[in-house]
This record gives C-alpha cells, sequence and structure tokens, in this order.
C-alpha cells in the first residue's frame, strides 16, 4: 500500500548565554569536567534557583522569529524522573504553561514554499554528560552542562517527508544562528533533534502508531533515520502488523532505528509547577523591547537579494547563509554598485580565501571598503580582471589596499598604444610562421598572439586593446 | 478509615517511580496510608471555585530574575565532597547502559 508519512520534530537548541539558567556557573564548553559546578546546579539541598534573564530575551526573540503567540504568564514545571545526569532528580521545565505557542515558520520545498506549525517554544535547564567506561561497571558523570540553558521548540506535526524536514531543521537554525541566540552546531550537540514519525494511508486523515526517533546528529542523519523508518513501518504495515509505540535509537554506522526498551512507567513524568520559581510576566514593553533586537530572518533577505539585486536563487542563498557574508555583500555593493559582480567576488574569491586560512567573514582582512576599490579598479580597466584576482590574494596576504599594491608592483594595465603597437609588431615579426597561418584563415591563432603579449608585458597589456592592435596589424599585412 | 482510593496497583506503579522496593506488608499499609490522605485533601474539591483564578505560585510575585554574569561559587573539590564515588574529576554511579 500507498502510506504517507507524518512527522513533527522536537528541536532542543542550547542558548549562547554567558552563565547558566538558573544559576551564575559559566557555560562555557570544554571546560575540565565538574569545574562550572555549583550547589544549585548541583542539586543540592536547599538551594534557590533564580532565572537567567537573557534566557526570556532569547525565547521572547525566536518567539516573534517563528509568528509564535507569547504567553503574557509562563510557568516553570517539574519534569520528574531518576537518571544520573540530573543531580535534582528533575528537569526544570515548562509544562502547561509555556513561554510561546502557535508559530509557524515558511520553508521552501520542491513543491513551492510550506508552512510548518510550531505548537510551542518552552525553556528548561540541560542535563549533564555521562560518559560510559567500557571496562567497568560505572559511568562517569559531568555536570558542566548540567542547568546550561535549552529552548525546545516543537513543530506541529506537519512534514510530510524526510526531505521536508531536513528543510524545516535547515530553516529553524538558519533563524537561530541570524538571532545569535544559539550556534546551530549539530555535531556538538548544540542543536538537537527528536523526531516523531507516523505512517497512515494515503488520503486518510487519522493518525497512525508513531515511533520517536533520537540520537541523530546530523540534518543528513536525520534524513536518513526518517527514510529507515517509512521503511521499516511501511513493512510491517504491508504484513498486516502493528507499529509499537516506542522510542528509537538512529544507528549511524550501520543505518538502522533500533528500539530502546523503555517501560512506560518511564514516561510518568509527574510534572507539577516548580514552587521555587515564581511566574514570568512578559508585557507588550518587553516584547517590543525585544523586537528591535530581531533581525532581518534569512529567508527574508534571500528573496529581498533576488528581488533587489536580480541574484540568482544560488547567489542570494550562499550570501545569507551568514549574516555577516550578507551584510559584507550590501556594505561592498554600496560603493560598487553592480551586484552580481561583487557577488561572484565573493563567492568565489573571497570565499576561496576564507576557506583556505580557515577564517570567518568577520576576520576577513579586506574590508567591503577595499574590496570595493579593487573592483572599481578592474572596472576602469587600470588593472585587468587577471591581474584584479592576484591583487586580492596579495590584499589578503599583507593587508594592504588594491590601489597600494597596484603602485608598489606597477601592475597598471598598459593602456599606451604607442607602447602596445610596439610590441604587437615585435611579436608578429618574431613569428611569421604563426602569422602565414592567420592569413591562410586560421584566425585562432590570434590567441597565441596575445598571449605573447601579455607575457611580454608580464600580463598588464589591456587584453581588448592588443586584440584590436593586433587584428589591425595583420589585416594590414593582408591587404599589402 | 474510608474505602481505598489507591489499589495495590497503583501503589506499585508509584513506588517504582520512586525507586522503593516494598514488601507486601507495606504495598497494603501504603494503599490505606495514601488513600486516606487523597480522601482527606479531596475535601478542597466541595469548595466551588468556578470564579476563582488558578494560582501559579504561593507568593503573589513574578519576574524575578538574576543578569547573565558569571560568578564562580564552589572549587572543583568541593564539588565533589559529597559524591558517593569519585575519581577526583568526575562523579562516578554504576553504569546506567
Amino acid at each position: 500500500m500507498k502510506y504517507e508519512a507524518v512527522i513533527g520534530l522536537e528541536v532542543h537548541i542550547q542558548l549562547l548565554t554567558e552563565t547558566k539558567i538558573f544559576c551564575g556557573c559559566s557555560t562555557r564548553f570544554g571546560d575540565a569536567p565538574n569545574t562550572n559546578v555549583c550547589p544549585v546546579c548541583l542539586g543540592m539541598p536547599g538551594v534557590l534557583p533564580v532565572l537567567n534573564k537573557k534566557v526570556v530575551d532569547f525565547a521572547i526573540k525566536l518567539a516573534l522569529a517563528t509568528n509564535c503567540s507569547i504567553a503574557p504568564v509562563s510557568q516553570f514545571a517539574r519534569k520528574n524522573y531518576f537518571y544520573p545526569d540530573l543531580p535534582k532528580n528533575y528537569q526544570i521545565s515548562q509544562y502547561e504553561k509555556p513561554i510561546a505557542e502557535h508559530g509557524w515558520l515558511e520553508i521552501d520545498t520542491q513543491n513551492g514554499p510550506k508552512k510548518i506549525g510550531i505548537r510551542r517554544i518552552h525553556m528548561e535547564e540541560d542535563a549533564g554528560k555521562l560518559i560510559h567506561d567500557e571496562s567497568k561497571p560505572v559511568s562517569y558523570v559531568d555536570f558542566n552542562r548540567t542547568g546550561v540553558p535549552l529552548l525546545e521548540i516543537v513543530s506541529e506535526p506537519d512534514i510530510r517527508t524526510p526531505e521536508e524536514a531536513a528543510q524545516y531543521l535547515k530553516t529553524l537554525r538558519d533563524i537561530v544562528v541570524y538571532l545569535e541566540i544559539c550556534d546551530g552546531n549539530m555535531e556538538e550537540g548544540s542543536f538537537r533533534c527528536d523526531a516523531n514519525i507516523s505512517l497512515r494511508p494515503m488520503g486518510s486523515t487519522e493518525l497512525g502508531v508513531k515511533t520517536e526517533l533520537k540520537n541523530m546528529n546530523s540534518f543528513k542523519n536525520v534524513q536518513k533515520a526518517l527514510e529507515f523508518e517509512i521503511r521499516r513501518q511501511s513493512a510491517l504495515l504491508d504484513r498486516g502488523e502493528k507499529v509499537v509505540q516506542e522510542t528509537r535509537l538512529w544507528d549511524a554506522a550501520r543505518g538502522v532505528t533500533v528500539g530502546m526498551r523503555t517501560k512506560e512507567e518511564e514516561q510518568d513524568y509527574r510534572y507539577f509547577p516548580d514552587p521555587d520559581l515564581v511566574p514570568v510576566v512578559v508585557d507588550k514593553e518587553w516584547i517590543d523591547e525585544v523586537k528591535n533586537t530581531v533581525p532581518e530572518l534569512p529567508r527574508d533577505k534571500k528573496l529581498r537579494f533576488m528581488d533587489q539585486y536580480g541574484l540568482p536563487e544560488y547567489d542570494a542563498e550562499i550570501l545569507v547563509s551568514d549574516r555577516h557574508l550578507a551584510d559584507y555583500f550590501e556594505e561592498t555593493i554600496v560603493r560598487f554598485n553592480r551586484p552580481k559582480t561583487v557577488s561572484n567576488w565573493i563567492l568565489t574569491e573571497l570565499l576561496r580565501e576564507l576557506n583556505q586560512r580557515e577564517c570567518s567573514i568577520t576576520q576577513c582582512p579586506v574590508s567591503p571598503e577595499r574590496l570595493a576599490e579593487l573592483l572599481q579598479l578592474i572596472d576602469d580597466e587600470t588593472i585587468s580582471a587577471k591581474i584584479g584576482k592576484s591583487v586580492f590574494e596579495e590584499m589578503f596576504s599583507t593587508g594592504k589596499s588594491a590601489r597600494t599594491i597596484v603602485e608598489e608592483k606597477g601592475l597598471k594595465q598598459v593602456t599606451d598604444t604607442d607602447l602596445l603597437e610596439k610590441v604587437v609588431s615585435e611579436v608578429l615579426e618574431q613569428h611569421p610562421k604563426e602569422v602565414e597561418k592567420y592569413l591562410g584563415g586560421a584566425e585562432k591563432v590570434i590567441g597565441f598572439f596575445v598571449g605573447q603579449v601579455m607575457r611580454k608585458t608580464q600580463g598588464k597589456a589591456n587584453p581588448k586593446l592588443v586584440n584590436e592592435l593586433l587584428r589591425k596589424k595583420l589585416e594590414e599585412k593582408r591587404s599589402k | 478509615m474510608s474505602h481505598r482510593i489507591l489499589d495495590r496497583d497503583q501503589v506499585e506503579h508509584i513506588a517504582k517511580l520512586a525507586r522503593l522496593r516494598l514488601t507486601e506488608d507495606e504495598k497494603d499499609l501504603m494503599a490505606e496510608q495514601l488513600s486516606s490522605i487523597l480522601d482527606y485533601v479531596a475535601k478542597l474539591n466541595e469548595l466551588d471555585t468556578t470564579d476563582v483564578d488558578p494560582m501559579h505560585h504561593a507568593v503573589d510575585r513574578s519576574n524575578v530574575f538574576r543578569d547573565d554574569n558569571p560568578h564562580k561559587s564552589i572549587d572543583h573539590n568541593e564539588a565533589l565532597a559529597n559524591a558517593p564515588q569519585t575519581d577526583g574529576t568526575f562523579f562516578i554511579v554504576p553504569r546506567v547502559i
């Protein structure tokens, strides 16, 4: 039978705050185990959590960027379960009254744009990290991550294919990175995704039994795990068997999902309002304040770049992939208003140099002003495009301006007709055989002559002019 | 003592969630005692709360925040002082996987 997949995603993002959600411990990644801990995040008796205001700011920011309604009053709740990475034996999360609900974001699909609903966004604390010993029957616990602020973003089950799931994740990741609330690093776990998936016969509106997939640390793995799960569930249903509601772990090495033997009891979290934390009240004033810090979002920016600057989607997509790269582009075209030329230079020369030096755009030694100056020099034919590229490399490694490099190295294009005419005559005299060929109809030889002239002028001759002069001289010979 | 609100199965379930091991006698006793507690609290259901807003919190306050400024509190050794077992770096617990 033909089935339709119904997919909902739960994303956890680690927030880029300096301190944890309920205490002043640093959130720094990679510090020695159990050094960024205190009585609050270690769950010692009698301590009192106090909410980090920035976490609420960030939650409001994301809520605005995903078209959510922000709750005037929201409340923290305790989610009770025993696990060694959770020292209090409960996680502080939000349950009945999340900070934001009922939003959506738009993704690009093969059939055009599609809205994916956001059911809710809530604030919570991260758990610690467990390391298991292969040789001894013990686990090691590092509580540095305990209490690092998280936002959980729960989508509606509006996703129908693994590709849409990947696209949703990419769109959401781009947004949180743009908002500068999360670094979006899936491999390091600062952007995590669990997926719920069920199948139903095509055309049916009832929901099937779902499984929850975990342990996918890249967009590609999410997509592959969902693809696998669709095959697995289809095969079960085709055989008349039932899908069991369970959590399954993605095994990337084997490319399969494996059922976790969990008992029903473990899902009984007995949520209740946390008496240690007072309600969070967000008024219009606060929302307006945060609204001012929400930048233009990546998808809007992409569409604007295509519309306003006439860029192809491919160019726009790459330029907006990094907010600072998009800014760099726009700062450059303020001074050199040829969007496509600027885009070409950024996409090829600039990104190549940055990648080679493993350097980010914010550390780029060539400022937008200087790139514009270089492009101007090429545009007014002071230097050739080819020399321009080597000047650019030089700018990158020395930090000097294009004008300085051109002057120091004497790279100005030779547009002096008398001088070039002399060189052209020389070249023709030195290569009588090629001249014969040209006159015999093999006009392609002109490329050879241009090359010779360029060599004699160290690449500085204006190629257009050289071409003209060559043709003029050769035609003169023909008529003689 | 009134009728039991909680049966033995529910007591077993709660005990399991709380990681408690109860003897058969204790299960009966707990069913009895927890039932009477619930029964007592159930008296509140007799009140008409139609026009009463749900109480979010016992104290009438909201928006207690801290600024996002890091501060060091206890050092590494103090943190590990109460660990059931440690190697000087980690808390060590019985294997959970």
